[in-house]
């Protein structure tokens, strides 16, 4: 192979020319430094790169090596409690090699070679092995035990098996001889592209939900296990702050974070917060379940394309052992930038807003990655994704929301009117939609209650009410509605602020559990309806107002403690007596 | 060694082009001379094979294809520097204009910069005490933050950009040294004066590093100031341990320049014909604030911009805002009925407060009092449009006692004088008074172990004559 060299740079994007050794999406090594690269376009006179790592001081003439390979994760223990750059480079080892900042052409391996794992092997000489067939185990944090999967290309008869001991992830284990007669040894680690996605046996219907412990999500606009949401909203409306807390609270096995193209303090608050939380279910920090992939602004751009992939394939190795995975993206619209930043560089002709024309394809690739399934093993795991979207001027119009917007199930729009007056989570409940309702409905009819679905129904009957009214209040006032629209203004707000409204920093209000969201539910209706009885009996709403009951209520996610629930009762006992006083006063 | 090359291939723009260059690295500094014995900077923005193209910094004008010698250097634009920068003036390329000839160097950097690795950051904590009320209780400044201040033509975010330099106060622990980065694009010549002159009447000239870049100056030096700015901030910041506030006005001007630029290399345009990669740019400037990991020191910015138009979703403070943590918004109607800082409290923001306040470091109640003003006064708004509507008389008894509240919150809590200086605990006790002239059970974000301590709706009337 003759040596190929650099012709032409343009920021990220070089080009070599004359060559036919590159093959397309192939990882390729780029100047005396070694920098990063994956081959993006091919033609007969030139090939076309796009560079990971900053180009500044790099030459024409410089040598550019192909790998031979197309991009690919590393996969195998130690990836959790981890955190990554775009390209799965370690960044804590970064950092102890080149300080502060983040040099060129760091290339370090992903997962620490030199760590010792307690590696047990439950196959035998002479088994025959399959793709998807466990051959490892190893605890991999306190939390999660890492199962090795045969790679699905593989199969054939072992021939060698090391004792249960402890093993780097660079040590054979076992030895596989295929029907061709040709030999793979496998380890603890494998190699997957990244822009693949990582084979199945079936996609199996959703069934599931993903509890969060919030209420506006669980209740109103729920997400599958399986299922793919999108958080759109302009600056300051907390799409972060959501991400956060669905990263914290929800109820998956492993939760794989990509801040892409984010703020870098952001990335240290996560890694600070994660670190000191408790997982409330297993005792254990949660960041033994949490990787982190941080590509922050600032970091190439190219690297920020990647990410996303990264992100994913990591989170369906996990799902193939047999795990749930929740994979949060922050945010899509900064992928989709740099792939408009490259494609602008390759001068591709533009479609929409500057974006390129695939950039629908590309968003629903990302997003069908998603899914609950039955994995090769025969196990059953599944994949979340909650995408964040930026959209430019908070206009919800523009190409990526709007993209993003079909290739979702799940919709919680945040709205910047909700964020103003610190209504959080600012999750406007007339924009929003979640089309799991139905797959769910069995799930929660045997799970929390048969009343649930009608309870949501009507609590999200009594906002669209509300909903309305405003329209006429926002022109003459409150005070010349008939006393049951006043009740229903009155319940609304007690929806909103004691029941939507969800304080993150408040112990118990953080994570709430179905079974206090349903009775939540249930003591507002209770009073809405018991009300409604007693004005039809003749009592007048301002005598309502001024007994204290939507003051107390409105406090109950404060006041009543998650272990608690049967406090509720109280709530009960304190409306039928207040009713009571009314009636008789007016009796 | 050196390359020179005689003559030009091409001038378009600020871009020329040269042939037959034999090796020449990407983003490298070159030099042109002219005949005349001037010399300009420029720098190489693309290569193919022999050919590359380079923008010249100051201009082209006065540029023939024979009139000048191209010098490579052989490596990026770096900025000298030495601590001796502090009390320098430059102008928006780093070349010294205050006529103390060069800096002796002890170190040059390149002025792009390397990302931080987000691992070695550390979460910004510590708060800055800036003296004015509305920003150190509801938006409250953090060392190592970048929160801009978006304003509109003929507003008053210098004279706020002042008063924060003047009043701001970092030296209450560990005694670690303050000292300010100021860079001026695009800004008026009276504007850059203003600076100045205020810096030295505030006596803090010595500890000033000024940048600037006039109006009437060549837009490609306008790109190279705030990185020659910023590169200064994290030299004296992470290898010298001092807290350095980096100033940056106007960023809409430099985006503006960077669009001339971008269109004059023909490159596609994305929204309002800036360029595609116009957010990544900004947060190679933004993500350079911060606090790192084994350092002292810190770098905070506060990058002021004009929103076109007042236009918050233009393009410019749209991606601002999504890159730095929070915003103080000006607003032109607060402005216009003589209120100074015409501070926007609604669409303002802070995202590291909540984790910079209370118990600690300013005091247990502050979140409260924050939450609830913001709270009062968005439903104020509510109110105020509705009596815009059915007129004053018509509302209900708390309606206006919450108008009330509007009013005095205001004239006195967010209007201040550009001489005073509030401390914290003014400030805190200020809010508690002034949602005190609200019932008691308004305070619906408030803990009533809170509301003991401090409501007091009595004083309150009597402090602000209501009867």
């Amino acid at each position: 192979m003759s040596a190929n060299t650099v012709f032409s740079i343009n920021g990220p994007v070089i080009k070599v020319k004359d060559t036919k050794d590159f093959a397309m999406m192939e990882m390729v090594y780029v100047g005396n430094k070694n920098l990063i690269g994956e081959v993006i376009s091919i033609s007969s006179d030139y090939t076309t790169i796009q560079v990971y790592e900053s180009t500044t001081g790099l030459h024409p003439g410089e040598p550019v090596t192909g790998t031979g390979s197309p991009l690919c994760a590393t996969l195998g223990p130690g990836i959790l409690e981890n955190i990554f750059d775009g390209i799965e480079r370690p960044l804590q080892k970064i950092k102890a090699l080149s300080g502060i900042y983040i040099e060129e052409g760091c290339n370090i391996p992903s997962l620490d070679e030199a760590r010792l794992w307690d590696v047990s092997i439950p196959v035998r000489k002479g088994d025959i092995l399959d793709g998807g067939m466990t051959y490892a185990t190893c605890p991999e944090t306190s939390l999660i035990e890492h199962r090795c999967i045969v790679p699905s290309d593989i199969n054939g008869e072992i021939i060698f098996v090391a004792e249960n001991g402890k093993y780097t992830i660079k040590d054979t284990l076992v030895t596989v001889k295929d029907a061709n007669g040709a030999v793979h040894t496998l380890t603890l680690a494998q190699k997957w592209p990244i822009r693949q996605s990582r084979p199945i046996r079936e996609r199996l219907p959703i069934s599931m939900p993903l509890i969060t412990g919030q209420r506006i999500i669980d209740t109103m606009f729920p997400i599958a296990k399986g299922g793919t949401a999108a958080i759109p909203g302009g600056f300051g409306t907390g799409k972060t702050m959501t991400q956060h807390q669905l990263a914290k609270w929800c109820d998956a096995d492993i939760i794989v974070y990509v801040g892409c193209g984010e703020r870098g303090n952001e990335m240290t608050q996560v890694l600070d917060e994660f670190s000191s939380l408790i997982d409330p279910k297993s005792g254990a920090s949660l960041t033994a379940r949490t990787v982190l992939i941080a590509n922050t602004s600032n970091m190439p751009v190219a690297a920020r394309e990647a990410s996303i992939y990264t992100g994913i394939t990591l989170a369906e190795y996990y799902r193939d052992m047999g795990y749930h995975v929740a994979i949060m993206a922050d945010s899509t619209s900064r992928w989709a930038e740099a792939l408009r930043e490259i494609s602008g560089r390759l001068e591709e002709m533009p479609a929409e807003e500057g974006f390129p024309a695939y950039l629908p394809s590309r968003i629903s690739q990302f997003y069908e990655r998603a899914g609950y399934v039955t994995t090769l093993s025969g196990k059953d795991g599944s994949v979340s994704i909650i995408g964040a979207v930026s959209p430019q001027g908070a206009d919800f119009s523009e190409p990526v929301t709007q993209n993003t917007k079909r290739f979702v199930r799940c919709f919680w729009a945040l709205d910047k009117s909700l964020a103003y007056a610190r209504h959080y989570p600012a999750i406007n409940w007339t924009t929003s939609y979640s089309e799991y309702i139905d797959d769910l409905s069995a799930w929660y009819e045997t799970n929390v209650d048969k009343s649930f679905l009608p309870h949501r129904q009507a609590i999200a009957n009594i906002l669209h009410e509300e909903n309305k009214l405003m329209e006429i209040v926002k022109l003459i006032g409150s005070d010349v509605l008939p006393d049951d629209q006043k009740l229903v203004i009155e319940t609304a707000k007690l929806v909103r602020v004691g029941f939507l409204q969800q304080n993150a920093f408040h112990k118990d209000d953080t994570f709430v559990p179905m079974e206090k969201q349903l009775k939540m539910m249930g003591i507002i209706l209770y009073l809405y309806n018991k009300l409604k009885d007693a004005l039809a009996h003749g009592a007048i709403f301002s005598d309502i107002a001024r007994t204290d009951l939507f003051e107390t209520i409105i406090k109950m996610k404060y006041d009543i403690p998650n272990d608690n629930l049967a406090l509720f009762d109280r709530y009960y006992k304190q409306v039928d007596e207040a009713i009571e006083k009314l009636i008789s006063q007016k009796g | 060694m050196s390359i020179q090359i005689l003559g030009l291939n091409e001038i378009n723009g600020p871009l020329v082009a040269l042939e037959n260059v034999p090796d020449v690295g990407f983003d490298e500094l070159v030099e042109l001379k002219l005949n005349n014995g001037t010399a300009r900077l420029g720098r190489v923005v693309q290569i193919a094979g022999s050919t590359c193209i380079i923008q010249v910094f100051e201009g082209t004008s006065n540029l023939s294809l024979n009139n000048c010698t191209v010098k490579f250097f052989g490596e990026p634009m770096k900025m000298p520097l030495s601590e001796e920068i502090l009390g320098r003036v430059f102008n928006g390329s780093g070349r010294p204009l205050d006529g103390l000839g060069e800096v002796y160097a002890e170190k040059r950097l390149d002025i792009n910069g390397q990302p931080m690795n987000p691992v070695s950051r550390v979460y910004p904590q510590n708060y800055i005490n800036t003296g004015i009320s509305s920003i150190d209780c509801l938006m409250t400044l953090i060392r190592g933050q970048k929160l801009p201040i978006f304003s509109g033509a003929g507003m008053q975010h210098d004279k706020l950009a002042v008063q924060i330099v003047r009043q701001s106060n970092i030296s209450e622990d560990s005694g670690g040294r303050f000292a300010i980065v100021f860079a001026a694009m695009g800004v008026k010549n009276d504007v850059a004066d203003y600076f100045r002159r205020s810096f030295e009447e505030a006596g803090v000239m010595d500890k000033v590093v000024m940048f600037l870049n006039l109006s009437n100056d060549p837009i490609i030096e306008r790109i190279l100031t705030p990185r020659c700015a910023l590169t200064v901030a994290e030299y004296l910041a992470f290898e010298k341990n001092m807290h350095i506030l980096v100033i940056t006005t106007d960023m809409t001007s430099y985006c503006e320049a960077l669009r001339e630029f971008s269109s004059s290399k023909g490159e596609i345009p994305g929204r309002k014909g800036f360029p595609g990669y116009l957010y990544s740019d900004l947060a190679s400037l933004y993500e350079r604030a911060g606090v790192a990991d084994g350092a002292q020191g810190s770098v905070t910015q506060l990058p002021i911009l004009t929103m076109p138009n007042d236009d918050i979703t233009h393009p410019v403070p749209d991606l601002t805002g999504y890159i730095t943590e929070g915003q103080i918004v000006l607003d032109r109607t607060l402005d216009q009925t003589g209120i100074y800082p015409p501070v926007s409290t609604l669409p303002s923001l802070s995202r590291l407060m909540k984790d910079g306040i209370g118990e600690g470091f300013t005091r247990k109640d502050h979140s409260a009092v924050a939450n609830q003003l913001f709270a009062a006064y968005a439903n104020v708004q509510d109110i105020r449009a509705l009596a815009a509507v059915i007129g004053e008389e018509e509302l209900t008894q708390s309606d206006r006692q919450f108008m009330r509240f509007g009013e005095l919150f205001e004239q006195r809590f967010i209007s201040q004088p550009f001489t005073e200086n509030r401390s914290i605990e003014e400030t805190l006790d200020l809010g508690w008074s002034i949602l005190s002239v609200l019932p008691r059970g308004a305070l619906d974000r408030v803990d009533d172990e809170t509301l003991n301590q401090y409501y007091d709706h009595e004083a309150a009337r009597k402090r602000f004559g209501i009867e």
